[in-house]
């Protein structure tokens, strides 16, 4: 069919006179890193929110494997394969990091309707739920409550949930966010690693890990896509560096001047 | 297994006294403690969908009389079986749960806490207009239930039995809140955004959740219609809604056990004020409002932390329900 | 069932409406400006209530009892907010729920030590009882399209003063960002103490208005409450227009329904249908709506 995985097809949302969605028509194709960048304000959260089905577009289709999934409830678009990490840390705060990992390992299967068992003693879940931990690079406290872990391993956190479903495309939503220079680095790596296995759309300000992780890069601005292309393209791209150099309170204008 | 740290003996030692004093009190105290389980039990219930699920209702109360009602009507057509009628008490508080619970878990938030409320008003006043069942005074249940041979009129022995389900019920909701099932609603408690992103559809796990809370405030019910040999509508009240809340909260919620502690001190408080004054709740409406904005914990916190019976660091206490998306407390930009 | 009577029945649902949009509207507008559930609602009607005969006793004249009562509500509205209210707006719903729960146990206990438990009727002021002929062969009581009449004025100048006014958009800003209306000088606490004694007014005028009509007891207030949290539910959280709305939804639904399901249903079960009809009124709009016909933009 489409060698599009996820793919809208003019989406539009406005919030009365504010239109944060304007007939935006994305594709993200099988097994590429794309990347969405843009100024504050873009609209980027309100795409985002459409893509998960946490808010319902105007108008217009978002199609994922095929389907039209433009009315599936979250939920749905999780378990067919559509995994998240937020941009402003979301995880369960009460429950050990472990105890968060696994709990979207044990999303994995069709239903959690056991009343019984002790779910902290099915290595079922516990083993996968450790490994992904030593994946991200949280495998020392597994055992740490997460509303204690500092920011940085929340970030960390984010990712080894998004990853712990088994999904098919993963949408990372700034996941460098507020993290210091070595963190970057590390998660940077951690992103590089897993790449190939997954697509990936990434919604990010760094523009050092935009341009070393995306296949491609499509430019958001005012609610519309303004260019789509690969990094070269987009550096060199006119109405992109108009719409960044234009911007004050975005250094992009530097970023994309820099050599790499 | 059992985690015999401090807190389990702790549990124990409450459980022993539990066990072990009755036989020396009279038949009032006896009554008493029969009242605080039963009570503590429909706190439970609330715990349940509280502290675990982080919903917030203000209708157990309806599923607590439904399951009294229907206890007791069955007692008076004559099923006086306890094996036949406790069970079905049972079933009718989880079916009219199903019903209130498929509608009001639709909303969210202060709209469901409303919702709820005016839900379990609607079945008072249902309840009110029972004639043949001698509506706002309600109906004396002619005996108690009988466990097959064994008859319960006698007060210990009722007790010893209410103790008991009350024990199974403490067990089971630990089994339940441990499971699979419970770390799904404890997620959806603590982030329900993240649970669904992860692919927990939260209606279906907070219904069915919802249900289990309204089978064990049914059996409650049925046991206070034993207890006090009479049901009515006050039983129903969305003023005792708010009361089996205020259990949980003084007792610690997020427990199980606190809900027991929290109704023990309400009846307590009751009991010894009213020896005083009829105007008791004068006095309890002021310290319900101190416990909210004073304390930090209920008494099964306090005394967790008192005879450092903590084991693991116990979990920060999570203000829920918690605003979607967020950890941090107050944060405009997550949500929609 | 007359031309007559159905028009009685209707002005009495639209009085009924207007009540519960005295209450709602309380309830809706502190919620929606400072994201506070205030159960204790229901407490304001009945001390407005109870205050009205109490001034009156003192008194003997309802023109000096009615102001005498109000300021006396509005001043226990102010001590309730700056002990109680004020420290729940930072806090989350539960123990704002449990708090004002509190706080209504205490005071139906605290006018049950002042006034006793008995339901003490209160008479029409003299120079509004009687009746008018809305249509031929329809007389209807003065006094309840006189406190009709207040309650739709009071309506407007509410309107005015929120649409209209420089405190108005401060209300209405302060429920978008209290931080930045902080930030701008604005001193947030006088605000959020005004917009609570607005609405503990309208509440305590609803309960004054309603005080010959119904008597004054213990709990008077409560099912008022929760018809007004009904009204909140379906009319939508935070809307001044949902209450509205919904409060006539719900006045005229609950009154017709009072007489017609009699009418048409004669079994036992008929005064249970009869209280039930507004929750089946308010089940239906949460299948189509969930957040309520009106629901405020913000979540």
């Amino acid at each position: 069919m489409s060698e599009f995985l996820l793919e809208t097809h003019h989406l539009r949302k406005a919030f009365g006179a504010l239109v944060a969605t304007d007939d935006v028509s994305l594709g993200i194709r099988t097994g590429e890193t794309h990347a969405l960048i843009g100024p504050n304000g873009a609209g980027k959260t309100t795409l985002v929110g459409q893509l998960t089905g946490e808010l319902a577009p105007d108008a217009g289709r978002i199609s994922f494997r095929g389907r039209d999934i433009t009315a599936l409830a979250t939920a749905q678009r999780a378990r067919l394969g559509l995994a998240r990490s937020f941009q402003i840390t979301s995880i369960f705060p009460s429950f050990s990091a472990e105890s968060n990992v696994a709990l979207a390992v044990q999303a994995r299967k069709p239903h959690s309707f056991r009343f019984w068992r002790d779910a902290e003693r099915i290595p079922a879940l516990r083993r996968p739920a450790q490994k992904l931990l030593d994946d991200v690079g949280l495998g020392g406290v597994g055992d740490t409550i997460a509303a204690r872990m500092s920011h940085g391993q929340h970030r960390q956190l984010e990712l080894g949930m998004a990853l712990a479903t088994n999904p098919v495309m993963l949408l990372l939503d700034e996941p460098m966010a507020g993290l210091g220079l070595e963190e970057s680095r590390a998660m940077s790596k951690l992103l590089a690693s897993v790449k190939r296995q997954y697509t990936i759309l990434l919604i990010e300000h760094d523009m050092d890990v935009v341009f070393s992780l995306a296949d491609r890069i499509s430019v958001l601005v005012g609610g519309r896509i303004i260019a789509s292309g690969t990094a070269d393209e987009i550096r060199n791209h006119p109405d992109v560096r108009v719409a960044y150099l234009g911007e004050e309170d975005d250094d992009l204008g530097g970023d994309l001047d820099a050599d790499r | 297994m059992a985690y015999l740290g401090r807190r389990g003996l702790l549990l124990l030692l409450l459980l022993g006294a539990a066990i072990a004093l009755p036989p020396y009190f009279g038949v009032y105290h006896t009554r008493f403690a029969t009242q605080i389980a039963i009570y503590g039990m429909a706190a439970l219930s609330v715990d349940l969908l509280l502290g675990y699920t982080g919903l917030i209702t203000f209708g157990q109360a309806a599923l607590f009389g439904v399951g009294a009602y229907a206890a007791g009507m069955l007692t008076v057509y004559g099923v006086t079986n306890a094996f036949v009628a406790w069970p079905l008490a049972i079933l009718v508080s989880m079916l009219f749960a199903l019903a209130i619970g498929s509608l009001s878990l639709r909303t969210r938030g202060f709209q469901f806490i409303m919702v709820t409320l005016a839900f379990a008003q609607m079945v008072y006043y249902f309840a009110q207009s029972l004639r043949n069942w001698g509506g706002d005074d309600g109906f004396t249940v002619p005996q108690r239930n009988h466990l097959g041979f064994v008859s319960l009129a006698d007060h210990t022995t009722f007790y010893y039995v209410v103790l008991a389900l009350l024990v199974l019920v403490v067990l089971l909701s630990q089994r339940i809140v441990k499971s699979e099932f419970g770390m799904v609603i404890r997620g959806i408690r603590d982030n329900e955004r993240r649970a669904a992103a992860v692919g927990f559809p939260p209606y279906p796990y907070k219904l069915v959740v919802f249900v289990i809370a309204g089978g064990i405030a049914g059996l409650a019910g049925a046991l206070m219609a034993n207890h006090a040999k009479f049901v009515s509508p006050a039983g129903l009240s969305w003023q005792l809604s708010g009361e089996l809340l205020a259990m949980v909260i003084l007792g610690s919620a997020n427990s199980l056990i606190g809900p027991i502690l929290g109704a023990a001190f309400f009846l307590a408080f009751r009991d010894v004020l009213s020896d005083f004054t009829e105007h008791w709740m004068l006095f309890f409406g002021p310290l319900l409002v101190a416990r909210v904005l004073l304390m930090k914990e209920g008494i099964w916190g306090l005394l967790v932390r008192a005879t450092g019976a903590e084991g693991k660091p116990a979990p920060p206490k999570v203000d829920f329900p918690v605003a979607s998306g967020a950890v941090a407390k107050s944060n405009p930009g997550a949500g929609r | 069932m007359t031309l007559a009577l159905l028009v009685e029945q209707l002005f009495n649902g639209l009085q009924f409406g207007m009540m519960l949009f005295l209450m709602a509207v309380g309830v809706t507008l502190v919620f929606g400006i400072m994201r506070v559930i205030n159960l204790a609602h229901g407490s304001l009607f009945m001390i407005g209530g109870y205050f009205l005969m109490a001034a009156l006793a003192w008194t003997q004249s309802y023109a000096l009892a009615v102001p005498l009562a109000f300021i006396a509500a509005a001043l226990v509205a102010v001590v309730l907010e700056i002990i109680v209210l004020r420290p729940l707006y930072r806090r989350g719903p539960l123990d704002q729920v449990l708090a004002t729960f509190g706080l209504t146990l205490f005071f139906n206990e605290a006018v049950t030590v002042i006034w006793g438990r008995e339901s003490i009727p209160l008479s029409i002021p003299p120079f509004l009882t009687g009746s008018v002929e809305i249509i031929p062969g329809g007389a209807y009581p003065i006094y309840r399209l006189v406190i009709t009449g207040v309650a739709i004025v009071a309506g407007l100048l509410l309107y005015l003063l929120i649409t209209r006014t420089r405190v108005g958009a401060l209300i209405r800003a302060g429920s978008d960002n209290r931080e930045i209306v902080a930030a701008l000088g604005i001193n947030i606490n006088l605000l959020y103490t005004l917009v609570f004694a607005l609405s503990a007014m309208l509440a305590a005028l609803a309960g004054i208005m309603m005080g010959p009509l119904l008597s004054v007891e213990p709990g008077a207030g409560d099912p008022i409450l929760i018809l007004a949290l009904v009204v909140v539910v379906i009319g939508g959280i935070g809307s001044v227009r949902g209450a509205l709305v919904g409060a006539l939804m719900v006045g005229i639904f609950d009154t017709l329904s009072r007489v017609l399901i009699p009418l048409v249903i004669q079994t036992n079960a008929t005064s249970a249908l009869v209280g039930m009809a507004v929750y089946v009124l308010m089940a239906v709009v949460l299948l189509f709506s969930r957040t309520g016909l009106f629901a405020a933009h913000r979540g």
